[in-house]
Protein backbone atom coordinates (compact mmCIF):
# COMPACT_ATOMS: atom_id res chain seq x y z
CA UNK A 1 0.00 0.00 0.00
CA UNK A 2 2.81 2.58 0.86
CA UNK A 3 4.43 1.50 -1.84
CA UNK A 4 1.70 2.13 -4.06
CA UNK A 5 1.39 5.74 -2.91
CA UNK A 6 5.19 5.99 -3.32
CA UNK A 7 4.87 5.83 -6.80
CA UNK A 8 1.73 8.02 -7.20
CA UNK A 9 3.99 10.46 -5.52
CA UNK A 10 7.25 10.15 -7.68
CA UNK A 11 4.95 9.47 -10.51
CA UNK A 12 3.01 13.36 -9.99
CA UNK A 13 7.13 14.52 -9.45
CA UNK A 14 8.59 13.29 -12.22
CA UNK A 15 5.62 14.18 -15.14
CA UNK A 16 5.19 17.85 -13.39
CA UNK A 17 9.01 17.95 -13.52
CA UNK A 18 8.86 17.33 -17.17
CA UNK A 19 6.01 19.73 -17.80
CA UNK A 20 7.75 22.16 -15.96
CA UNK A 21 10.84 22.16 -18.05
CA UNK A 22 8.36 22.19 -21.21
CA UNK A 23 6.47 25.51 -20.41
CA UNK A 24 8.46 27.58 -17.82
CA UNK A 25 9.70 30.78 -19.76
CA UNK A 26 13.00 31.00 -17.58
CA UNK A 27 15.91 28.75 -18.37
CA UNK A 28 16.70 28.44 -14.78
CA UNK A 29 13.53 27.64 -13.94
CA UNK A 30 13.48 25.25 -16.22
CA UNK A 31 16.89 23.52 -15.10
CA UNK A 32 15.03 23.61 -11.61
CA UNK A 33 12.31 21.45 -12.76
CA UNK A 34 14.20 19.06 -14.72
CA UNK A 35 16.46 18.56 -11.34
CA UNK A 36 12.86 18.03 -9.85
CA UNK A 37 12.04 15.19 -12.50
CA UNK A 38 15.38 13.43 -11.91
CA UNK A 39 14.67 13.67 -8.38
CA UNK A 40 11.18 11.97 -8.56
CA UNK A 41 12.53 9.37 -11.37
CA UNK A 42 15.51 8.37 -8.90
CA UNK A 43 12.42 7.44 -6.54
CA UNK A 44 11.12 5.44 -8.85
CA UNK A 45 14.42 3.11 -9.34
CA UNK A 46 14.47 2.66 -5.76
CA UNK A 47 10.54 1.47 -5.88
CA UNK A 48 12.14 -0.12 -8.70
CA UNK A 49 14.78 -1.84 -6.43
CA UNK A 50 17.68 -0.60 -8.95
CA UNK A 51 19.73 0.67 -6.09
CA UNK A 52 22.62 1.65 -7.46
CA UNK A 53 21.17 2.95 -10.69
CA UNK A 54 19.52 5.69 -8.33
CA UNK A 55 22.09 6.44 -6.82
CA UNK A 56 24.55 6.98 -10.00
CA UNK A 57 21.48 9.17 -11.82
CA UNK A 58 21.22 11.77 -8.83
CA UNK A 59 25.52 11.49 -9.02
CA UNK A 60 25.46 11.80 -12.91
CA UNK A 61 22.50 13.73 -13.88
CA UNK A 62 21.21 15.88 -10.52
CA UNK A 63 25.29 16.82 -9.92
CA UNK A 64 27.05 16.72 -12.92
CA UNK A 65 24.53 17.27 -16.02
CA UNK A 66 22.32 19.89 -14.58
CA UNK A 67 25.56 21.76 -12.73
CA UNK A 68 26.47 22.18 -16.42
CA UNK A 69 23.35 22.93 -17.79
CA UNK A 70 23.30 25.73 -14.68
CA UNK A 71 26.76 26.83 -15.44
CA UNK A 72 26.33 27.11 -19.47
CA UNK A 73 22.82 29.18 -19.23
CA UNK A 74 24.48 31.65 -16.79
CA UNK A 75 27.49 31.47 -18.58
CA UNK A 76 25.64 32.30 -21.80
CA UNK A 77 22.91 34.56 -20.15
CA UNK A 78 20.28 33.25 -22.49
CA UNK A 79 16.96 34.80 -22.20
CA UNK A 80 14.36 32.59 -22.14
CA UNK A 81 13.07 33.08 -25.43
CA UNK A 82 9.99 34.05 -27.06
CA UNK A 83 7.40 31.40 -28.40
CA UNK A 84 6.78 32.42 -31.80
CA UNK A 85 3.39 31.69 -33.42
CA UNK A 86 2.73 28.30 -34.98
CA UNK A 87 3.26 28.06 -39.21
CA UNK A 88 0.78 25.54 -40.33
CA UNK A 89 3.39 23.36 -40.76
CA UNK A 90 4.04 22.90 -37.59
CA UNK A 91 1.09 22.78 -36.18
CA UNK A 92 0.35 19.82 -38.62
CA UNK A 93 3.64 17.72 -37.43
CA UNK A 94 2.31 18.24 -33.72
CA UNK A 95 -1.22 17.41 -34.29
CA UNK A 96 0.37 13.87 -36.27
CA UNK A 97 2.93 13.44 -33.45
CA UNK A 98 0.18 14.08 -30.89
CA UNK A 99 -1.74 11.79 -32.29
CA UNK A 100 0.57 9.15 -32.68
CA UNK A 101 1.68 9.02 -28.90
CA UNK A 102 -1.89 8.78 -27.88
CA UNK A 103 -2.39 5.73 -30.01
CA UNK A 104 0.77 4.42 -28.75
CA UNK A 105 -0.07 5.00 -25.05
CA UNK A 106 -3.48 3.53 -25.37
CA UNK A 107 -2.52 0.70 -27.07
CA UNK A 108 0.01 -0.19 -24.26
CA UNK A 109 -2.71 0.23 -21.76
CA UNK A 110 -4.79 -1.99 -23.56
CA UNK A 111 -2.40 -4.35 -24.67
CA UNK A 112 0.42 -5.10 -22.25
CA UNK A 113 0.07 -7.13 -19.67
CA UNK A 114 2.65 -8.83 -17.60
CA UNK A 115 0.88 -9.58 -14.21
CA UNK A 116 2.92 -9.30 -11.29
CA UNK A 117 6.37 -8.86 -10.93
CA UNK A 118 9.20 -11.60 -10.30
CA UNK A 119 10.44 -11.37 -6.55
CA UNK A 120 13.78 -9.67 -6.64
CA UNK A 121 16.44 -12.46 -7.03
CA UNK A 122 20.65 -12.16 -7.22
CA UNK A 123 19.82 -11.86 -10.42
CA UNK A 124 17.84 -8.95 -10.09
CA UNK A 125 19.12 -5.18 -9.60
CA UNK A 126 19.24 -5.16 -5.74
CA UNK A 127 22.77 -6.77 -5.53
CA UNK A 128 25.82 -4.69 -6.50
CA UNK A 129 27.68 -7.93 -7.07
CA UNK A 130 25.10 -8.98 -10.05
CA UNK A 131 26.45 -6.03 -11.72
CA UNK A 132 30.29 -5.94 -10.77
CA UNK A 133 29.73 -9.77 -12.35
CA UNK A 134 27.87 -8.73 -15.81
CA UNK A 135 30.17 -5.98 -16.30
CA UNK A 136 33.32 -7.81 -16.25
CA UNK A 137 31.99 -10.91 -17.78
CA UNK A 138 29.47 -10.69 -21.03
CA UNK A 139 29.90 -6.54 -20.89
CA UNK A 140 33.43 -6.08 -21.06
CA UNK A 141 34.07 -4.98 -24.37
CA UNK A 142 31.40 -2.80 -24.10
CA UNK A 143 33.18 -1.62 -20.65
CA UNK A 144 36.34 -1.01 -22.64
CA UNK A 145 34.85 0.90 -25.62
CA UNK A 146 32.17 3.18 -22.84
CA UNK A 147 35.84 4.18 -21.31
CA UNK A 148 37.36 4.88 -24.65
CA UNK A 149 34.27 7.07 -25.62
CA UNK A 150 34.88 8.99 -22.74
CA UNK A 151 38.47 9.74 -23.98
CA UNK A 152 37.12 10.99 -27.20
CA UNK A 153 34.90 13.18 -25.64
CA UNK A 154 36.93 14.76 -23.42
CA UNK A 155 39.54 16.00 -25.84
CA UNK A 156 36.68 16.65 -28.38
CA UNK A 157 34.98 18.60 -25.87
CA UNK A 158 38.73 20.69 -25.38
CA UNK A 159 39.22 20.66 -28.96
CA UNK A 160 35.79 22.13 -29.76
CA UNK A 161 35.74 24.84 -26.87
CA UNK A 162 39.54 26.27 -27.29
CA UNK A 163 40.06 29.88 -28.84
CA UNK A 164 41.44 29.05 -31.97
CA UNK A 165 43.63 32.02 -33.76
CA UNK A 166 42.03 33.63 -36.94
CA UNK A 167 38.63 32.49 -35.81
CA UNK A 168 35.75 34.80 -34.42
CA UNK A 169 37.88 35.01 -30.74
CA UNK A 170 41.12 36.13 -32.78
CA UNK A 171 40.10 38.93 -34.53
CA UNK B 1 -4.22 -2.08 -7.45
CA UNK B 2 -1.14 -3.23 -6.99
CA UNK B 3 1.89 -1.26 -9.47
CA UNK B 4 2.27 -3.33 -12.56
CA UNK B 5 5.00 -3.05 -15.28
CA UNK B 6 1.94 -1.25 -17.76
CA UNK B 7 1.87 1.55 -15.16
CA UNK B 8 5.89 2.60 -15.40
CA UNK B 9 5.33 1.91 -19.04
CA UNK B 10 2.67 4.08 -19.26
CA UNK B 11 4.67 7.48 -17.35
CA UNK B 12 7.68 6.27 -19.47
CA UNK B 13 6.05 7.35 -22.70
CA UNK B 14 4.47 9.87 -20.88
CA UNK B 15 7.65 11.68 -20.50
CA UNK B 16 8.75 10.77 -23.44
CA UNK B 17 5.53 12.76 -24.72
CA UNK B 18 6.38 15.56 -22.67
CA UNK B 19 10.19 15.42 -24.05
CA UNK B 20 9.02 15.33 -27.92
CA UNK B 21 6.71 17.81 -27.46
CA UNK B 22 9.63 20.27 -25.74
CA UNK B 23 11.62 20.06 -28.40
CA UNK B 24 8.84 20.74 -30.84
CA UNK B 25 7.30 23.71 -29.07
CA UNK B 26 10.52 25.55 -27.12
CA UNK B 27 13.07 27.67 -29.28
CA UNK B 28 15.68 28.31 -26.88
CA UNK B 29 18.55 25.40 -27.81
CA UNK B 30 19.33 25.00 -24.29
CA UNK B 31 16.16 24.03 -23.36
CA UNK B 32 15.86 22.21 -25.88
CA UNK B 33 18.67 19.74 -25.06
CA UNK B 34 17.28 19.58 -21.18
CA UNK B 35 14.18 18.17 -22.98
CA UNK B 36 16.31 16.10 -25.19
CA UNK B 37 17.59 14.81 -21.79
CA UNK B 38 14.23 14.20 -20.56
CA UNK B 39 13.32 11.87 -23.20
CA UNK B 40 16.70 10.15 -22.63
CA UNK B 41 15.93 9.21 -19.13
CA UNK B 42 12.40 8.26 -19.95
CA UNK B 43 13.76 5.30 -22.21
CA UNK B 44 15.90 4.59 -19.28
CA UNK B 45 12.99 4.34 -17.15
CA UNK B 46 11.72 1.63 -19.31
CA UNK B 47 14.92 -0.35 -19.18
CA UNK B 48 15.09 -0.95 -15.60
CA UNK B 49 10.97 -1.56 -15.18
CA UNK B 50 11.45 -3.62 -17.62
CA UNK B 51 14.52 -5.33 -16.38
CA UNK B 52 12.77 -5.31 -12.54
CA UNK B 53 9.47 -7.46 -13.80
CA UNK B 54 11.42 -9.67 -15.93
CA UNK B 55 14.04 -10.60 -13.15
CA UNK B 56 16.93 -9.94 -15.53
CA UNK B 57 20.18 -7.80 -15.01
CA UNK B 58 20.62 -6.67 -18.76
CA UNK B 59 18.47 -3.52 -18.50
CA UNK B 60 19.85 -2.69 -15.58
CA UNK B 61 23.14 -2.91 -17.24
CA UNK B 62 22.27 -1.26 -20.25
CA UNK B 63 21.51 1.87 -17.89
CA UNK B 64 24.49 2.01 -16.11
CA UNK B 65 25.88 2.18 -20.31
CA UNK B 66 23.11 5.28 -20.77
CA UNK B 67 24.12 7.02 -18.24
CA UNK B 68 27.85 7.20 -19.39
CA UNK B 69 27.10 7.82 -22.65
CA UNK B 70 24.79 10.52 -20.98
CA UNK B 71 27.39 12.14 -19.43
CA UNK B 72 29.73 12.52 -22.55
CA UNK B 73 26.93 13.70 -24.78
CA UNK B 74 25.78 16.36 -22.42
CA UNK B 75 29.91 17.50 -21.97
CA UNK B 76 29.74 17.51 -26.24
CA UNK B 77 26.78 19.14 -26.72
CA UNK B 78 26.94 22.08 -24.56
CA UNK B 79 30.67 22.72 -25.38
CA UNK B 80 29.09 22.74 -29.37
CA UNK B 81 26.23 25.18 -28.04
CA UNK B 82 29.05 27.63 -26.46
CA UNK B 83 30.92 27.49 -29.30
CA UNK B 84 28.08 27.93 -31.41
CA UNK B 85 26.61 31.16 -29.35
CA UNK B 86 30.22 32.24 -29.27
CA UNK B 87 30.03 32.47 -33.31
CA UNK B 88 26.51 33.68 -33.83
CA UNK B 89 25.42 35.62 -30.15
CA UNK B 90 22.13 33.72 -30.25
CA UNK B 91 20.82 30.62 -28.47
CA UNK B 92 17.14 30.61 -30.18
CA UNK B 93 16.96 28.22 -32.80
CA UNK B 94 14.93 30.19 -35.86
CA UNK B 95 17.76 32.47 -35.40
CA UNK B 96 20.71 30.05 -36.38
CA UNK B 97 19.54 29.30 -39.76
CA UNK B 98 23.10 28.91 -41.36
CA UNK B 99 22.23 25.52 -43.37
CA UNK B 100 18.91 26.94 -44.27
CA UNK B 101 18.85 27.35 -47.97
Amino acid sequence: MTANLMFYVFTALTALGALGVVFNRNTVNAAMCFLLSLVGLAGLFVLLEAYLLAVLLVFVYAGAVVTLFLFIVMLLDVKGGRRSPFTKGTGLAATVAAALIALGLLSLYNHGRIAAALPAGPGSGSSLKGYAYQLFTTYLLPVQIVGFLLLMAMLGVIVISKRQAGTEDGK
Amino acid sequence: MNISLNHYLLLSALLFAIGFFGVLLRKNTLVIYMCLELMLTASTLALVAFSRYNGTMDGNVFVFFILTVAAAEVAVGLAIIVALFRLRQTAQVDELNALKH
